[in-house]
């Protein structure tokens, strides 16, 4: 699996010379003329679309300029969106975290000695992969709904007021992003868990470190490749993301995320220049943080 | 993690799963909803929806649709990442740096600027959508995946398997196909088979590129403003049942072999 993707991989082996000769060149080049294609040229027309301005005959097309105010105008308009978007994504990483550290320590350390269920613990980590996203997200819609059993049961507590709705709230929504993202963050820290080796735990206590310090010096540095995997593969999709927070699933417009704000400009209002603007904002802010956060955790050799 | 930490783990981690399962059960139970249009009310039992699954208007077509989809961007995935996956561990050359970062670049950006990204090219150079470009998307977004994916297997094969290949009087072409290929088999299996789970239930990108087809998510999203059939259900957890009992026996003979093994060394 690619759960490892931002993860330094580790050869077992001692691998064979890296040899100089044409064959790469007859390897490389389909691959990489496609990506060329469909990745950098895509992110070319972004730009070209992002500076457009209106046409001034036709009503609802647009012709090329170097409209740069599409920016300010766009940031202007959706600011608000586009912070509560890494204000979600931010929580989500963060509740992610929370449940998965503990789920793949215990997959992966706790479970060793029993390996048939340490296999199944695995399988039911990896089954929401199995059934479509969507449909997941809307049985939790339905389980939160107004007349569905959670509501009821924390009415019925008085927890929650008797007029009081769970779906359609920033907590409807950071608790559904939460939930799809917690495999994506397991996985990989399960990954980089699994192979650590328990002498180095021993040695901790063997050297008269408490569990606590031998956890927070031997087990959490060890696992760090897992967790910094893990927090990107869950931040940056859970950004972009705008299921969650749509209308029809957990959201409502005052939970409306850049991810919604770019749908509803392209494929709705056909407002492309906007819709293209603020999907370049959003990749420059995820490129910025990931960067710093790639250096800070001293990882640089990414693929 | 001693005394009260050790049941702790046992008891939260067990929530955790079962936390897991939730939506994946409800999803499952209510293919059996004897429902009528929406699929909200527990109505009663039946295997109506199970025995016509195709009653719902234009769901087949939509998973039909979903599977042409991704096995045509699994195949061609794979081939491209494979072979960028073996040029990478192998061959030295210019530009390692910048190719591993176009490689990563995709990873990296989210669904919904690769999804407008295309569809603002494909408006650009007046391309129609349709499967076509949801194709050549998935096709894109998967390449990534695959070369990560094999590469982890090609750099953990063993030189000395080929070196004696090449001493057998092996030709280039022969330790090719008959010792190195096999030997990334399991590897490339695993990535065409991400490959297809992740153009299977990819929505955000087809959303943007797919024209008026339809796609299996499409459709769920499409009927989430009136109400989901409960014949979406159905494929959704045949599709799961299906793909879970795949990974549990290959799971399960995997532990079993790493059992075997413990035993005689």
């Amino acid at each position: 699996m690619a759960f490892g993707a931002f993860a330094t991989s580790t050869a077992v082996v001692e691998p064979a010379a890296r040899k100089k000769s044409p064959v790469a060149l007859l390897l490389l080049l389909p691959g990489l003329f496609y990506l060329g294609l469909f990745f950098l040229v895509p992110l070319f027309s972004l730009v070209i679309t992002s500076v457009q301005e209106p046409d001034p005959v036709i009503f609802g097309q647009f012709q090329n300029a170097f409209r740069w105010e599409n920016y300010v105008t766009v940031l202007e308009q959706y600011w608000p969106q586009a912070i509560r978007s890494f204000g979600y994504a931010a929580l989500a990483t963060l509740f992610a975290l929370l449940i998965g550290f503990p789920l793949a320590y215990f997959i992966g350390i706790t479970l060793r000695r029993w390996p048939l269920l340490q296999a199944l613990a695995l399988v039911l980590v990896i089954a929401p992969f199995f059934i479509s996203f969507l449909l997941r997200t809307i049985a939790w819609k339905q389980l939160f709904s107004d007349e569905g059993p959670i509501v009821g049961f924390l009415q019925a507590l008085a927890i929650l007021p008797g007029d009081a709705a769970i779906t359609g709230s920033a907590f409807a929504v950071v608790f559904g992003l939460t939930y799809n993202f917690i495999p994506f963050m397991t996985l990989p820290i399960y990954t980089s868990l699994e192979r650590l080796d328990l002498r180095y735990v021993e040695a901790g206590g063997d050297l008269y470190a408490s569990p606590r310090s031998t956890f927070f010096r031997v087990t959490l540095p060890l696992a760090a490749p897992g967790i910094m995997s893990g927090t990107l593969l869950t931040f940056i999709p859970a950004s972009g993301d705008y299921i969650n927070a749509s209308r029809e699933f957990l959201g409502s417009t005052d939970t409306a995320m850049i991810g919604n704000v770019i749908e509803a400009n392209f494929l709705v209002l056909q407002n492309f220049p906007a819709a293209a603007a603020l999907s370049l904002v959003l990749m420059a802010v995820i490129l910025v943080l990931v960067s710093v956060y790639v250096k800070r955790s001293g990882t640089e050799d990414l693929l | 993690m001693r005394g009260f930490g050790k049941y702790a783990i046992w008891v939260y981690s067990a929530m955790a799963l079962v936390f897991l399962m939730i939506p994946i059960i409800y999803t499952i139970v209510f293919s059996f909803n004897d429902s009528r249009r929406t699929n909200i009310v527990w109505r009663g039992f039946t295997l109506d929806n199970w025995l016509n699954v195709c009653e719902a208007q234009g769901v087949c077509q939509a998973f039909a649709n979903s599977i042409l989809i991704g096995v045509v961007a699994t195949v061609l995935a794979t081939t491209l990442g494979t072979m960028i996956a073996i040029a990478l561990v192998r061959y030295r050359f210019r530009f390692r740096s910048a190719t591993t970062l176009l490689l990563f670049l995709p990873m990296a950006t989210p669904e919904v600027v690769l999804g407008a990204g295309l569809a603002a090219q494909f408006l650009q150079a007046g391309i129609g959508k349709g499967i076509g470009t949801i194709i050549l998307a998935h096709t894109m977004f998967c390449i990534s995946f695959v070369v990560v994916t094999v590469r982890a297997r090609v750099s953990s094969l063993d030189p000395a398997l080929e070196e004696a290949g090449r001493d057998l009087y092996g030709s280039p072409r022969e330790v090719f196909w008959r010792i190195t290929f096999p030997l990334l088999l399991p590897g490339i299996i695993a990535a065409a088979l991400l490959s297809f789970a992740l153009s299977f239930d990819d929505f955000i990108i087809t959303n943007f590129n797919r024209g008026a087809d339809v796609t299996f998510p499409s459709y769920i999203y499409t009927a989430a403003a009136r109400g989901i059939p409960a014949e979406a259900n159905v494929i959704a957890s045949g599709v799961f049942l299906l793909a879970i009992a795949l990974v549990l026996i290959a799971q399960f003979s995997a532990a079993a072999k790493r059992r075997r093994l413990a035993k005689t060394t």
